[in-house]
């Protein structure tokens, strides 16, 4: 919403100066987008009289005009415009001036062989209105050598604030002024719409054609027919306000619709008496109709628009925009004033789908006056017999305006209750009684007040919307900041459940392992979201922001891997990402599960990427996501021995150098491995990518305990002992598999076992491998005896030899 | 007694002429042996006479005393040349460069760390932590919310929408975190202390909007939770996160379709080459929205709005991280590029704690 200083003291008398009235409409609620001074852009233009123009030597469009620019002696200026003429008054741009419609820097030239030391403008060389014709044609008594913007009156602050949509009042100066005067700052001086005597019945008819269910879509529809006007450019005064505010004037008929819109938020509309044939009827539009608007587009109709009709069909759309067809133009004779009250809803849903923005829609969505509907039209009719004569018919209005909705009981302590701000009676009285509201007493309960809402604040309703007005009025910072108490007395107690202490757990746990966290979309195309095991169609976007961000994530890995691959095409290639974030495994509430994902490419492994003199730069593989899951679980207080790890992956996993991780086969909870090839094809990725990924919902909760003591620790006085065993097994028996049989030789006493070497080549069967395994064993109660050692000793080789058919190598 | 003084003389010239421990132990072993010289001497006292072994035993041990104390002497002296020769050779290029260790290396997205932040600093408030799903459905996310079928204010929120179900409803992702807060008081009796973090989406693109952001709402709800109390909690806030001594805010009236009174809230600062200082100053930031919940939204979750009351304020927790940290625009947070993460990111062990202040 914008409008000048000018324009806000036709309804307030102040003397404030701009700065205080911006702070104080900023204060109040209407908070000032920015204040533009126009004269700044047109500083270096001034008001010129060309004392000669005479035709160019060398080009017949051009002419060399002298200049007398009102200081110093006549400037030669080389013009191209056709009306430049002998006698004229127009604006000159001396050189070095910044032209703002072409967004150039004036210079001194030579053209065609003359010498140009400035130039005449046009109207939208200095963007005041779209008009590149000519230069600009200034009445004979513009004084010489003034500053164009002050003589123009285009030196006037344009304010513009950004409208809240529960304020279709301050949608006009009128509504903006009344605001400020309630704030302190002038007097409001608005006019009283006058009361305009028809001279003869209106011509035109008007039917509200609805069904009963339907009647809210048109409560109200005032129509008057003004005869033998003339509709030549409205004055001056209105074409300065309007271009100030970036409206273009058209007619005088159309300027004075626009200027009410926004002088008292009141939209109307002209038709060409002459253009409407037979009555008009107000109804739902019919499927197939259309309608040429005032745009220049045609626009199809359903019957969730509400249309102006004559015998020739649609004229308008209802509240939204005119039609081209019954627009008035410099041959109208005969004007129809409408002035109507439409079903905001409805307007806001034809505009949406109509894809129509205009000033009227943004008005009558948000709520217009209904009690200003006939009062508008009569002002109207002033202002065209005004500017424009004519004689006016009597006034009809079909439907009625709807009454005045009930007072409110509004108890003043509800002021302290929400706000703490304790007021006067009489100081919250005054605020609502200078907004329009009117304070009704009751005798004997001087604590409550029925306040009748104003008809121009649809959005009051209850108790908590007079607070508003009351304390936004009083003032926000008079509302003094108070300590809260803590519920809970003394040390705050922990807030956070498991799955957040976890989800921030996992962030920290690998970030430690040297992983860089990564947030990425949401979305991710459809492609990769099917590729994840994703893809269904209750999870694609109906309107996505783009092709490739279509479909909700199933996974955090493609945009993890399209990130690191966006790495590697900038030169970092050994990049270690994660990401810990939502998936989404259906649209239902308990589908969507926080996940824990990393990625590790090229040589950026956990002990460090790339190369270095200590060690070779080596690729990442499957072990290093293996490490990084298994890390992540065991920071997560996951016990280790819980979690099985079951060969092989999901599709778009190395079908050789993948696991899944799980606590039994239905209870999965992620898997890790090297990425393959097919899926780094597709994806147009590069490799190596060792990635894993967990659902942290579904990991156990640790046991409950009574007390946060934890178990006894047993320690040994007696030294452990340690045995290796070369193992030869097939190649296919899992090293897991060998070391569970080991391990359950003895129980009692094995306490570790694993593998320290691997090996298969000569020496070794083609089919078979041998498992070096180191075996700790604890005596419990005395040294052991050789005997005793021997004994375990072959108790492991029986055993593996059992599970896994194992030989000693020999 | 020459003899002895001879053969001592030889001895300890030996000793003192031994280059290594191995040489001067030959030269132990042939003076103190079994078959020394030094043993050999010994070994004649016992065919002497009880006055002569008397004089000539305490002369012989005493020359062995001196041999040995000789070869502990010259012993100590070859070891610690031994170990000086062995340091020399022993010496590394130091300055040779290593790889970066994982702690070095790895980072927290500063949308993570100020997510610690701000559970740190609301925990202590006595706010827990409420969450719910991105997929929302259209009464959580507006109508229980107070914006009505087909207002306006709808429109203001950009929404993604997915496909109408077998319900004939289509779902959205959230325009903002507040479904949370319905969900919060539908699930909880007052009293109701609780911040709302999340992830919120707008079909939004430019410089300065994503399609996706992170939003923390914070919501009370108990029977004498006043707008005082509202500005004490974001002054508190806003000085504990930015770790300002003093903070000046302004409260401006706003709309917003689920709270009565709405407020817009200005923070005073400065801006200085491209940082910004709080506390400081004659600019105005706006930073966050909020306002007393509003009775329709109470009603809509069964509370009893003459009864119930309460506030409720959002932000942005991408834009209050640009405005800590100085990142100058949002793009680059959703962009995974691992120089940016470097730069802004935290490292892993720096956790925010009030004891200890929020950012090291």
């Amino acid at each position: 919403m914008k409008f000048t200083l000018s324009w806000l003291k036709d309804h307030l008398e102040t003397n404030a100066s701009l700065t205080d009235i911006c702070e104080a409409l900023t204060r109040i609620g209407l908070e000032v987008e920015g204040v533009e001074d126009p004269a700044a852009k047109l500083k270096d233009f001034t008001v010129a009289y060309v004392i000669e123009a005479r035709p160019h030597p060398n080009a017949d469009r051009l002419r060399v005009c002298m200049v007398d620019t009102g200081s110093g002696a006549p400037v030669q200026v080389v013009c191209g415009a056709p009306n430049a003429r002998t006698g004229m008054k127009s604006v000159f741009s001396p050189p070095g001036a910044f032209i703002p419609g072409k967004g150039i820097t004036l210079g001194k030239g030579v053209i065609r062989g003359v010498e140009s030391l400035g130039m005449l403008c046009s109207a939208a060389e200095l963007e005041i209105s779209d008009d590149h014709e000519g230069i600009l044609d200034l009445p004979a008594d513009a004084p010489v050598g003034a500053p164009y913007a002050a003589y123009a009156g285009l030196d006037e602050p344009v304010i513009e604030i950004n409208l809240t949509p529960n304020r279709p009042d301050a949608a006009g100066v009128a509504g903006i002024a009344r605001d400020l005067a309630a704030a302190g700052v002038g007097k409001l001086k608005t006019g009283v719409a006058p009361k305009i005597e028809g001279a003869f019945p209106c011509p035109v008819g008007v039917t509200l054609d609805f069904a009963k269910e339907d009647s809210h879509l048109a409560p109200a529809f005032a129509l008057r027919l003004v005869r033998g006007v003339r509709n030549g450019p409205s004055p001056d005064w209105m074409q300065k306000r309007l271009a100030a505010i970036g409206l273009r004037p058209i007619n005088a008929l159309v300027d004075i619709t626009n200027y009410l819109t926004f002088d008292r938020a009141r939209p109307l509309h002209v038709f060409d008496a002459k253009k409407v044939k037979g009555d008009l009827v107000v109804r739902r539009a019919k499927t197939g109709e259309e309608v040429l608007a005032l745009d220049g587009k045609t626009y199809a109709l359903s019957p969730d628009n509400v249309v102006i009709a004559d015998a020739n069909g649609v004229e308008s759309i209802a509240g939204v925009m005119g039609g081209e067809h019954s627009g008035c133009d410099e041959h109208t004779t005969d004007v129809l004033i409408e002035s109507a009250l439409w079903d905001p809803y409805n307007i806001a849903r034809t505009g949406r789908a109509l894809g129509i923005s205009t000033d009227a829609r943004y008005r009558f969505e948000r709520g217009v006056d209904p009690d200003f509907c006939v009062p508008g039209a009569e002002l109207a009719t002033q202002l065209v017999m005004e500017i424009c004569g004519g004689e006016p018919s009597q006034m009809i209005v079909a439907g009625r305006i709807p009454p005045a909705r009930n007072a409110l009981l509004f108890p003043w302590s509800e002021v302290a209750r929400l706000t703490g701000l304790e007021l006067t009676v009489q100081e919250m009285a005054a605020i609502l009684e200078k907004l329009g509201f009117a304070v009704e007493r009751t005798a004997g309960n001087s604590d409550r007040a029925y306040v009748h809402i104003p008809s121009w604040r649809p959005d009051v309703e209850g108790a908590a919307d007079l607070v508003e007005e009351i304390v936004r009025i009083a003032g926000l910072d008079r509302v003094v900041a108070t300590p809260m108490k803590r519920e809970a007395e003394g040390v705050a107690p922990p807030v956070l459940t498991l799955l957040q202490r976890r989800v921030s757990a996992a962030r920290r746990a690998l970030a430690a392992r040297g992983l860089v966290e990564a947030v990425t979309w949401s979305f991710v195309s459809k492609p990769q979201a099917e590729m994840f095991g994703g893809g269904q169609p209750a999870l694609a976007l109906s309107n996505p922001i783009a092709a490739d961000l279509s479909d909700m994530r199933p996974s955090l890995l493609p945009g993890l891997i399209a990130g690191a691959q966006r790495n590697a095409d900038r030169g970092f290639g050994d990049v270690a990402l994660f990401e810990v974030g939502q998936i989404f495994k259906g649209d239902g509430e308990r589908d969507q599960v926080w996940a824990a994902a990393g990625l590790r490419r090229g040589a950026a492994r956990a002990e460090g990427a790339g190369r270095n003199w200590a060690s070779r730069a080596e690729n990442v593989t499957a072990f290093d996501a293996k490490a990084d899951a298994l890390a992540l679980l065991a920071a997560l207080g996951v016990p280790q021995n819980a979690v099985q790890l079951v060969a092989g992956g999901p599709s778009f996993l190395h079908p050789g150098r993948a696991a899944t991780l799980q606590f039994g086969p239905k209870n999965i909870v992620g898997w890790f491995g090297e990425l393959h090839p097919r899926a780094l094809e597709s994806l147009g990725a590069e490799g190596p990518l060792a990635v894993f990924e967990l659902a942290l919902d579904v990991l156990p909760a640790p046991k409950a305990r009574p007390t946060k003591a934890k178990p006894k620790l047993e320690l040994s006085a007696l030294m452990p002992l340690e045995r290796d065993f070369a193992f030869v097994v097939d190649r296919a028996t899992p090293a897991a598999d060998l070391l569970k049989a080991v391990a359950a030789a003895d129980r009692a006493l094995i306490v570790d076992a694993t593998v320290f070497d691997v090996y298969e080549g000569p020496g070794v069967a083609a089919d078979k491998k041998s498992v070096a395994v180191t075996v700790r064993l604890q005596p419990r109660e005395k040294t052991l005896t050789d005997a005793e050692i021997e004994a375990v000793a072959g108790r492991i080789v029986a055993e593996a030899a059992r599970k896994t058919g194992a030989v000693l190598r020999g | 007694m020459s003899e002895h003084t001879a053969l001592e003389q030889s001895i300890l010239g030996e000793i003192a002429a031994a280059p290594d421990e191995a040489a001067l132990e030959a030269v132990r072993v042939g003076a103190l042996g079994k078959k020394g010289s030094v043993s050999a001497l010994l070994a004649t006292l016992g065919r002497m006479a009880p006055d002569e072994r008397k004089t000539a035993g305490a002369a012989i041990n005493a020359l062995k005393d001196r041999v040995a104390e000789a070869l502990a002497a010259r012993r100590d002296v070859l070891k610690a040349a031994a170990l000086e020769a062995r340091l020399s050779a022993e010496k590394l290029d130091i300055t040779l460069p290593l790889r970066a260790g994982p702690t070095e290396t790895g980072r927290i997205h500063p949308i993570s760390q100020v997510m610690d932040e701000l559970i740190a600093i609301f925990a202590d408030l006595g706010f827990s932590v409420a969450e719910g799903p991105d997929i929302e459905t259209d009464d959580y996310n507006f109508t229980k919310l107070n914006f009505p079928e087909g207002h306006p204010a709808r429109e203001m929120h950009d929404t993604f929408f997915f496909a109408p179900g077998a319900d004939a409803k289509r779902k959205l992702l959230r325009t903002h975190t507040s479904p949370v807060q319905v969900r919060t008081m539908l699930a909880q009796k007052p009293p109701i202390r609780v911040i709302c973090p999340g992830r919120t989406y707008r079909v939004d693109s430019d410089q300065t909007h994503t399609p996706q952001f992170h939003q923390v709402e914070g919501l009370v709800i108990d029977r004498t939770a006043h707008m005082g109390h509202l500005k004490w909690v974001l002054e508190e806030f806003c000085k504990a996160f930015f770790e300002v001594k003093t903070v000046k805010m302004r409260f401006r009236p706003s709309f917003f379709p689920f709270t009565e009174p709405s407020m817009e809230v200005d923070i005073q600062c400065r801006r200085q080459g491209g940082e910004i200082r709080f506390g400081e100053g004659e600019d105005w930031l706006e930073i966050l929205g909020c306002g007393m919940v509003h009775p329709n939204v109470l009603r809509n979750v069964g509370l009893d709005p003459d009864v119930y009351q309460g506030f409720a304020w959002g932000m942005g927790i991408d834009r209050i991280a640009m405005l800590k940290y100085g990142m100058p625009d949002l793009r680059p947070f959703f962009e995974a590029d691992v120089r940016w993460l470097s730069h802004y990111g935290f490292r892993p062990l720096d956790f925010p704690t009030l004891a200890g202040g929020l950012s090291s």
